[in-house]
């Protein structure tokens, strides 16, 4: 039997930057997990993904990844994509001062 | 140190503005990301977690203080500050914009270093000794064989798609600094009737499939090396796996093939091509080694140092660790520990990149070292100057007295920063620092080398560590499995794992219990800890590691 399909959000690295960003509502992309645009259906995400790796000239390496919903917007499930949504733990760099 | 020719330099200055159109057309979108990462990864930009990562060759770990400030004003301009010195004796910037890059190529240009060759399925940067030219116990300074082997081996032809990375390691003492028993080709300088030539290693390797490298060759005269070299990466290349990226390293093509096999075909595709080597080689590498001359060692007398050791314990005790023999007997081998408990291993600000230049500069001719284990190293200073060294280094937070200690960590990026991670290391190496600083026991628990590796690729190089540390994702947790026994020197043996892992709290508490029941169990002072483990086995260190299991037994 196949996995039940569990939420999941669109999130790929920034062409220029490189850094960490997310699909949101709107279509645009967002340097905040929290502004994600969570699926909970697979044929969605699926569509999502496929457009958002048409957008070459502006993301790099596009997936799904898991994540739930919270009243704040959606977050992380899985400690590699926590570290994603806010840097480095030896320095205070990248999104946690960032943003 | 080796200067570049004008051919070099055309090159280098070339590829730079060849990447730059490449970077160019990849923002306006002619370029898709399929079509530019084999471009990127050529020139040593990887795409990682948080951000891009540029990772800069540093042949041999050779680098000169106009160069090591020119790292420092790239990090101040295009990074935030710092730069990470890395197990192949690169140093990596972890914060790079794109369209930067190629700016930041240009500025190592100007002093003669670039990004060539330091990812991708091809030769990569060769890695050395980092007491080459220095250390009283080598046949021969292994350098200028490295430099001839980066020239040949930068863009050849025959070898820009290998099956997989290619990574070589010269050394020329039988004391093995440069770990050459776990890389795709070892050579160790070996002098037989007088005459020099090499030992010639292959297969060994790290990642999922750890194997020590096997003797191919007893003995290559020295005018052999480059035909020999081309004719083992030639076998591989024929032979080595495309269709599987976890068979395709040349350890697992000698361990399908054995040893004997490899050898005869080697030695047949060496003897075709052995005709077109013509003497040129010969000749460049006289000129290179030329450029690899010692220093002019100044004299004087030593008082300063003898009387520092004598009234200063802070300098005494980094002279007992951070000192290695020179083979003049007025001079020391400096190691500049860039492993201050707490920090995160291989880490060197800017500041203190221009500050360890400034001393290489008036104290150490000019010249520094990466070492594979993520130190700085002064390969010629004169005694007398050691306690102005040392108040300096202090003073800059690069006086730790730890060298091939407990805190004296190797450790990969990990998950902080690494694309392929599966859990981080940083922050266990930082940890287990600060616990054995907190307890003040590791000068006497002596030698230990802990290894950290946030994959089983084994950039950290756990498998050869006294104590390895691998971490792992199981079941979306950070878990850590311990391997003890391993060792990167000439006994090079692979690390025995000890049993289940230990979650990111329990890791710290497991480590302090095997230095605390080495303690116990060890002969003698003199008894390191690998020494013990090998004369005892696994079972007390077990027993230390999992004690509730123990308890169990014993109930």
């Amino acid at each position: 039997m196949p996995k039940p399909f569990t939420p999941k959000v669109v999130t790929a690295n920034a062409l220029i930057e490189g850094d960490v960003i997310y699909l949101t509502n709107s279509g645009e992309w967002s340097r905040r997990h929290e502004d994600a645009r969570l699926f909970t259906e697979e044929a969605p995400a699926e569509a999502a993904l496929s457009a958002a790796a048409l957008q070459a000239s502006e993301i790099v390496g596009a997936y799904l990844a898991d994540a739930e919903a919270t009243p704040k917007g959606p977050k992380p499930t899985h400690f590699r994509e926590a570290f994603r949504a806010t840097g480095p733990s030896n320095y205070a760099h990248g999104k946690q001062v960032d943003l | 140190m080796y200067s570049y020719t004008d051919f070099d330099e055309a090159f280098v200055r070339n590829r730079v503005s060849q990447f730059r159109a490449q970077v160019e057309r990849r923002i306006d979108g002619s370029l898709t990301e399929d079509e530019f990462k084999p471009l990127r990864l050529m020139n040593g930009l990887y795409l990682q977690l948080h951000a891009y990562m540029l990772r800069v060759a540093i042949p041999y770990g050779t680098i000169s203080a106009r160069q090591m400030r020119q790292l420092a004003f790239i990090a101040d301009k295009w990074d935030k500050g710092y730069g990470h010195f890395t197990t192949r004796q690169n140093i990596q910037y972890n914060w790079p914009a794109l369209k930067d890059v190629p700016d930041m190529l240009e500025a190592l240009a100007d002093v003669q270093m670039h990004a060539i060759q330091t990812s991708g399925n091809c030769i990569r940067n060769v890695t050395s000794d980092h007491f080459a030219g220095a250390a009283g116990d080598e046949v021969a300074d292994p350098r200028p064989y490295a430099e001839l082997l980066r020239q040949w081996s930068t863009d050849h032809p025959e070898f820009q798609f290998l099956p997989r990375k290619f990574k070589i390691a010269v050394t020329g003492a039988e004391a093995d600094r440069a770990v050459i028993r776990a890389h795709d080709i070892g050579l160790q300088l070996v002098e037989q009737n007088g005459e020099i030539g090499f030992k010639v290693i292959i297969g060994g390797g790290l990642g999922r499939t750890p194997m020590i490298g096997k003797v191919v060759r007893e003995f290559l005269p020295e005018a052999d090396l480059l035909p020999y070299c081309e004719a083992i990466v030639h076998v591989y290349n024929t032979l080595g796996r495309r269709d599987n990226k976890y068979k395709a390293r040349i350890k697992i093509t000698v361990h399908e093939n054995g040893i004997d096999t490899m050898r005869e075909l080697i030695e047949a595709r060496f003897a075709e091509i052995r005709p077109e080597f013509t003497g040129v080689d010969q000749e460049m590498l006289a000129a290179i080694k030329a450029q690899f001359a010692t220093p002019a060692l100044r004299e004087g007398d030593v008082a300063a140092y003898e009387a520092a050791r004598e009234m200063d314990p802070v300098f005494r005790a980094w002279a007992d660790t951070n000192l290695t023999a020179h083979r003049d007997a007025d001079h020391a081998i400096v190691t500049i520990s860039i492993k201050a408990h707490g920090k995160t291993p291989g880490d060197a600000t800017s500041d203190q990149m221009r500050l360890m230049a400034d001393l290489a500069e008036e104290y150490a001719h000019g010249e520094l070292r990466i070492s594979h284990e993520q130190n700085v190293i002064l390969p010629h200073v004169h005694k007398g100057d050691l306690p102005a060294i040392h108040a300096a280094l202090k003073a800059a937070g690069l006086g730790t007295a730890n060298i091939g200690l407990a805190s004296d960590i190797i450790a990969c990026p990990g998950m902080d920063y690494c694309a392929l991670a599966t859990a981080r290391s940083i922050p266990i190496a930082q940890e287990i620092a600060t616990r054995v600083d907190e307890l003040k026991i590791e000068h006497e628990v002596g030698e230990l080398k802990i290894k950290i590796s946030g994959c089983i690729n084994a950039c950290g190089h756990h498998h050869v560590g006294h104590i390895g540390i691998l971490g792992l994702d199981r079941a979306g947790v950070e878990n850590y499995q311990v391997t003890l026994g391993g060792d990167g020197t000439q006994d090079a043996a692979i690390g025995t794992r000890m049993g289940p892992g230990f979650s990111a709290e329990e890791i710290v508490p497991a480590i302090e219990r095997l230095m605390l029941a080495y303690l116990e169990l060890r002969d003698a002072p003199e008894e390191t800890f690998l020494a013990t483990f090998r004369r005892l086995g696994d079972a007390p260190f077990k027993a230390a590691l999992y004690p509730e299991s123990e308890a169990r037994n014993a109930a």
